[in-house]
């Protein structure tokens, strides 16, 4: 070994390296990601005549097409603009070719308080599944509750303000404002600010090992011609729903590496009240209950298993709509789901799952094979 | 009445004015570092401990709230954070410790970087690009970073600027003379022939000089495959080491495989402040570190 260099070499040293490293990596350069995904789903019913029972479904959020098939793929670009705001593009790639945005917004940095200000087109923070990105879920359908009132998830073009209490534990506080052109809004009412969010969430640690995060949202929301079921129903009126979930991790002196748990679940109840038209028509003031609970444990490095239970409550819809796609004629729409996944780094990951479905009164049996994989930057390690 | 107001808006401003600098270190060794040069001046807090992968952390709500009322942020930097540290950065939306801002410290860009990768391919692991982050196994690369992290705490406090550079000269006084004391004892592991986990020792190596035989875990963030565990047994039979070493924080079973097929001894370093109860601060980091290791060579 040469002798320590001391203080003349020490100082050269970091002065060039000054000069040298301007800023953090990825400070100038946005980060790009690709994420890869497609599947091979089995199922015992014809998944075009899925149906939730008195739950017209919305565009999209049916099931993924039998036999082997390409899922959306996903290009995410992201940067700070410069030190005051931060911006993030999600584009989806559909199989058959168009790129939607899925998400476009920017972000304050720097207001004081405690305050942050979101505007663009994003994933509202309603539910702690809403705003995770298909490639992020731990299984690979979202959960029944999700699929049925909000078309998976809801995400529009808004403005979204947050409040950080200066607290030990973590509380936050939000409103957001949306278009209102998304399913389970629709037609842009109230002057294209048809719907509103507020939220609250709380977080913290148990202990070195676990950690949680609840939160509870109110959606309100004034949907005009909103189309579903295929385009055959017409519905107009108000969307009002209240969301409580919770999520506990667990990891061995909160080193998740190779062994860890979480377990989530959500309740909702959702409220229609206004009048459909289509192929079926009349007035409804419909209360639904909607309920998740899973548990996803690594076993070992890479490897995890997971397991998922769903269940809604959708009453009868009343004379006029009764017979039609939004009676479920006394069946109570329920889902069991089993989960094995192993990720080779973190880059990539193979799934394999099954679903014993019975949304609707005919059970289904569901196989998924399915892979997701990330080129280009690193993705978050979101709580 | 209005004597007391005013004696209780003095009493509020002088609390202000000698509030504590809070400090939010990603990792032991930086707090460690702030508390030699700050003393009792800072309000400190750390975000992992010596027994987490500072690769695998989540963006917890309790960091995010940590982190909203932090006035200086303390981080290795070189993407070692890359996972968790934006999130953080983005949810706490703190102004003070964004990126080019005063409370914004990256240790590792005071430091000499080692194993630049020439080129990024994830084929190879998952690579830092700047340079391997794990500056803190080599003593040597306190001394710059001490220097740095002074002035900006004098920056951030100038009320108490002469406390925090009292503070770092006496440090590096006293890092000095602790370096006195270790080089002779490094230099006696010169050629010590180890087995490690990954390349988390690069900056001990090239302090003490010595020779790895094999890695247990050749690309990063990906898992040996069973012939590479097979190769290394070969590497070992024609290449004899002193023993296997890992951090406190990565799992036990790799070395104790080998440790099982081998007999070779397997030491745990601590890696950071708190690795191992004797690792209590900085200076025990190091005396640490060079007393497990020494119990390789005399064997």
């Amino acid at each position: 070994m040469p002798a320590i260099p001391l203080r003349g070499k020490l100082t050269l040293v970091l002065l060039l390296f000054s000069a040298a490293l301007p800023a953090a990596q990825n400070a100038f350069n946005p980060e790009i990601s690709l994420i890869l995904s497609g599947q091979y789903a089995h199922y015992r019913q014809d998944p075009d005549r899925y149906r939730i029972a008195g739950l017209p479904l919305a565009d999209e959020a049916g099931l993924l097409p039998a036999g082997l098939s390409l899922a959306e793929s996903e290009l995410v670009i992201s940067a700070n603009a410069d030190d005051r705001f931060y911006g993030r593009f999600t584009g989806a790639i559909a199989p058959e070719g168009g790129l939607a945005v899925e998400e476009a917004f920017v972000q304050t940095l720097d207001l004081p308080a405690g305050l942050t200000l979101q505007a663009g087109r994003f994933y509202s923070e309603l539910g702690y599944q809403n705003s995770r990105h298909a490639h992020q879920w731990d299984f690979v359908d979202q959960p029944l509750a999700y699929r049925a009132f909000l078309g998976n998830q809801y995400g529009d073009d808004g403005l979204q303000l947050r409040w950080l209490a200066p607290t030990e534990t973590f509380l936050e506080l939000g409103a957001e404002v949306f278009r209102g052109a998304a399913y389970p809004s629709a037609g842009a009412s109230r002057g294209g600010a048809g719907t509103r969010v507020l939220f609250v969430t709380g977080g913290g640690d148990i202990d070195v090992s676990q950690s949680w995060k609840a939160g509870l949202s109110l959606f309100d929301s004034r949907a005009e011609q909103r189309l579903s079921d295929g385009g055959n129903l017409r519905f107009s009126g108000d969307v009002r729903q209240w969301t409580l979930y919770g999520v506990w991790k667990w990891a061995p002196r909160g080193n998740p590496y190779e062994r860890n748990l979480i377990v989530q679940g959500a309740f909702m109840q959702n409220r229609e009240r206004g009048s459909y038209g289509g192929s079926a028509t009349g007035p409804i003031d419909a209360r639904r209950q909607g309920a998740y609970l899973q548990a996803v444990y690594q076993f070992r490095h890479g490897w995890r298993t997971g397991l998922r239970l769903d269940a809604l409550r959708v009453p009868d819809p009343g004379s006029a709509l009764r017979g039609s796609p939004l009676d479920p004629a006394g069946h109570t729409p329920r889902r069991v789901s089993l989960m094995v996944d192993y990720a080779h780094s973190e880059f990539s990951r193979i799934r394999l799952q099954y679903n014993r479905d019975e949304s609707g009164p005919r059970p289904d049996d569901q196989w998924t094979v399915q892979y997701t994989m990330s080129l280009g930057a690193h993705g978050a390690h979101r709580f | 009445m209005s004597r007391f107001l005013l004696l209780l808006a003095t009493l509020l401003l002088t609390l202000n004015a000698h509030a504590d600098l809070r400090v939010f270190a990603c990792e032991p060794e930086w707090a460690a570092l702030a508390r030699e040069l700050g003393h009792d001046h800072l309000h400190l807090t750390t975000a992992t401990t010596a027994q987490q992968d500072p690769h695998h952390i989540q963006a917890r709500p309790s960091l995010i709230a940590r982190l909203r009322r932090a006035d200086l942020l303390i981080c290795t930097g070189a993407d070692l954070e890359i996972g968790w540290l934006p999130v953080l950065l983005r949810r706490a939306a703190n102004p003070h410790v964004q990126p080019g801002k005063p409370g914004y410290f990256e240790a590792t860009r005071f430091v000499t970087l080692l194993d630049v990768p020439a080129s990024v391919d994830r084929a190879l692991g998952d690579l830092h690009p700047a340079g391997n982050p794990h500056i803190q196994t080599d003593p040597r690369n306190f001394l710059p970073v001490a220097r740095a992290l002074g002035e900006r705490l004098a920056q951030l406090d100038p009320a108490r600027a002469e406390d925090y550079r009292k503070g770092t000269a006496d440090f590096l006084r006293r890092w000095r003379a602790a370096l006195a004391r270790w080089n002779p004892r490094a230099r006696k592991l010169r050629g010590l022939k180890v087995v490690t986990h990954h390349k988390g020792w690069t900056y001990l190596g090239h302090w003490l000089g010595w020779q790895v035989v094999a890695r247990l875990e050749p690309k990063p963030g990906v898992p040996p495959s069973t012939a590479h565990l097979a190769e290394v047994l070969e590497t070992l039979k024609r290449q004899p080491a002193a023993g296997i070493i890992r951090a406190a924080y990565q799992p036990a079973r790799p070395s104790r495989w080998l440790h099982e097929r081998t007999g070779l001894p397997a030491v745990v370093l601590p890696f950071t402040v708190g690795g191992t109860p004797q690792a209590r601060d900085l200076f025990g980091l190091f005396d640490d570190t060079l007393s497990r290791l020494e119990t390789l060579s005399h064997e």
